[in-house]
């Protein structure tokens, strides 16, 4: 005869164990795509010719295109955030508080560029933006200016395009945010003798900072690695640490050195998520219901 | 309507503001081809209770907002004393709204919630706390104020939520359903709390409900609506003893309506059966008698004179509780239902299921109303 408390006991390993062998397949799938990888590129970053070296880090002390790299590329992606956050918000707020019908339209909108590829949208606004494209020739035609003013191959340009296409990502987590907003709780505010403004900035801009939180750190995370528009309208000016990593396996093939420069975005931006949870508490605006 | 509500608070409670006479002339409200509201008028007493009550989509809650500025009406006007405040945007109103599922600010601690319409009315800083503290101890919250709203329980957030309404001392306070997500038990006792409230604040509140029993114990009037008009305002002995139409008689109270024909100025037939009211019979010709369950009395060995008699066979006993619902099949008749108390005399009274049984009505109890047209 087994002691009850013995034979709970044994049942509930049991089920511990069912549990662990249920998440397993998702486990192994995270372990394989997301581990894995990034074991293989820290181990890779501080390797050379099969042997321990930590070469490739000196380099971000002796050369200070690395570093200035680095700054370009933080600035940028601050300035792209930023600007996705002001111009985000009220597209956000407008599809969120608008009767349906436009609503759909205003998301539409927003959507729409995600059918067409990044690449075509960079050569869209290169097309835009040259020397003698169309901003170019308007803002001559009216008079404006003399000259076809320098509208691409610099930061404007890369910051302009790269803006373009993250702006999705900020709308759409502001907009889920702001459509779970209970509309009782702005009529409530009125009603307790709130103006607009007093509603807007006591109630609904509080309720909707997870939403900015959450497409800020989508929109800053994807600027920091963008390639294509950089490339494309940076013209070689914005050498940014996507197009340092291409250069390192492209043309020198030092696969030791792009990883070098991977870990160490990856550092940078740990380090920044840290520091700034310490000054704002992130999980209590991501939790605030 | 000539009442003006005072604004300083003269007497009562500390958080008594006075009171406003409410006057809603005409308000009709369309969306589209629907008409939510249709040519309301209903004039609401300086400090009277008064609910709101209909089944859903009768148009209460359209009429709520009206008041409350959150819908204009399509036409008519709304007065607070002798302001025309038809096109008021709400924050203007000084109305305190409680609404049904609280709308209470989940960022703000209760305090803050509490403080919400103090900062908005930018009330200076320092009469803040001891207001709050005022209208918490008022709805019985002291020592919550620095509790999230996450972790408060249904009926301490509907607390909170009155709290809030009350604390910048309207004159009038709309409620929307304030207590439909509470429990049994807790309902009644709000509503116990709610009544004292009022007698202590000496506003005036406008209260909407579906719920009758609710509307009954708390309110000075009951304005009736269905269909987007208004079928009776009246007390609730008056909306109980004389509806005037079959919807009230079948709406208040629980009660069985009944084809009966006119029988003389002040008598209608059932059948065979003549039976007598205290009152003048409605005009028209198609009449229904409206039995109320409570009014019937099992006829004993000792029958009382003066009152109609009703015979017929039981068909069912329901014990509910603290009562029996007994069903009866009049002779010749539809079937009926009265309640007898729980008791064990009233339990003897009642034969067994196809035994006879004589139900009396008393001429007063005898509510005739005319059918409705079809």
């Amino acid at each position: 005869m087994t002691h009850p408390s013995l034979a709970l006991r044994r049942h509930e390993r049991r089920e511990q164990l069912l549990v662990l062998a249920l998440l397993s397949p998702a486990l192994a799938v995270v372990a394989a795509l997301l581990v894995v990888p990034l074991a293989w590129l820290a181990v890779q970053s501080v390797t050379a010719d099969g042997a321990f070296t930590l070469e490739h880090y000196r380099r971000f002390l002796t050369e200070d295109i690395y570093w200035r790299s680095f700054l370009l590329t933080f600035r940028i992606a601050l300035t792209v955030t930023v600007l996705a956050v002001l111009l985000g918000y009220p597209v956000a707020y407008a599809a969120a508080t608008l009767p349906r019908r436009w609503s759909v339209v205003v998301l539409g909108l927003v959507i729409l560029p995600f059918w067409t590829s990044v690449l075509v949208r960079a050569y869209a606004w290169m097309v835009l933006l040259q020397r003698r494209g169309l901003v170019n020739g308007m803002l001559q035609g009216l008079g404006l200016t003399d000259q076809p003013i320098a509208l691409i191959n610099n930061e404007f340009g890369t910051v302009l395009a790269t803006l373009h296409i993250l702006l999705p990502f900020m709308v759409l987590p502001l907009y889920a945010t702001m459509q779970r907003i209970p509309r009782d709780l702005m009529l409530a505010g009125a009603s307790l003798g709130g103006n607009p403004l007093h509603v807007f900035l006591r109630v609904f801009l509080p309720l909707s900072m997870p939403g900015v939180v959450a497409g800020t750190v989508l929109v800053f995370v994807l600027a920091l690695g963008f390639y294509i528009t950089p490339e494309l309208l940076g013209g070689g000016r914005t050498f940014m640490v996507s197009m340092l990593v291409s250069r390192n396996v492209e043309i020198y093939n030092q696969w030791g050195a792009a990883s070098a420069i991977g870990v160490v975005l990856l550092a940078c931006v740990a380090a920044l998520f840290w520091l700034a949870s310490r000054v704002v508490p992130l999980e209590r605006i991501m939790g605030a219901r | 309507m000539a009442a003006a509500g005072s604004i300083s608070g003269v007497s009562g409670g500390a958080l008594a503001g006075g009171s406003v006479g409410v006057s809603i002339r005409n308000a009709t409200r369309r969306y589209g081809a629907f008409t939510a509201l249709d040519d309301v008028s209903l004039d609401v007493a300086p400090g009277e209770f008064l609910s709101l009550l209909g089944p859903s989509g009768s148009g209460k809650t359209t009429l709520l907002g009206i008041l409350g500025g959150f819908t204009v009406p399509s036409s008519g006007s709304v007065h607070f004393g002798a302001t025309d405040v038809t096109f008021l945007p709400p924050h203007k109103r000084d109305i305190g709204v409680v609404f049904q599922n609280y709308a209470l600010f989940p960022h703000l601690s209760v305090a803050e919630n509490v403080a919400f319409p103090l900062r908005a009315r930018r009330e200076p800083k320092a009469s803040w706390g001891p207001r709050v503290a005022e209208a918490l101890a008022m709805v019985e919250l002291s020592g919550y104020e620095d509790r999230a709203i996450s972790q408060l329980s249904g009926g301490q957030r509907q607390r909170v939520a009155l709290a809030r309404a009350i604390v910048f001392r309207p004159r009038l306070i709309l409620m929307d359903e304030p207590l439909s997500a509470l429990d049994k038990h807790l309902r009644e006792t709000m509503q116990i709390e709610l009544r004292r409230l009022h007698r202590q604040l000496e506003a005036t509140i406008i209260y909407v409900t579906h719920d009758q029993r609710e509307a009954l114990t708390m309110s000075d009037r009951i304005a009736i609506l269905r269909g987007g008009r208004l079928a009776q305002v009246d007390t609730p002995e008056r909306l109980h003893d004389r509806p005037m139409s079959a919807f009230v008689a079948s709406f208040i109270g629980e009660s069985t309506l009944v084809p009966v024909t006119r029988a003389g100025a002040d008598a209608v037939a059932l059948g065979s059966t003549t039976l007598r009211s205290a009152r003048p019979l409605p005009a028209g010709e198609a009449l229904l008698l409206a039995i109320q369950t409570e009014k019937l009395v099992v006829a004993g060995d000792a029958s009382p004179d003066g009152y109609n008699r009703l015979t017929g066979r039981v068909t069912d006993v329901v014990y509910q509780g603290e009562s029996l619902r007994v069903f009866v099949a009049l002779d010749g008749g539809p079937e009926i239902s009265l309640r007898q108390p729980a008791h064990h005399a009233g339990r003897l009274a009642i034969p067994a299921p196809g035994g006879a049984l004589t139900a009396l009505l008393h001429p007063q109890d005898t509510i005739v109303v005319p059918a409705e047209p079809a």
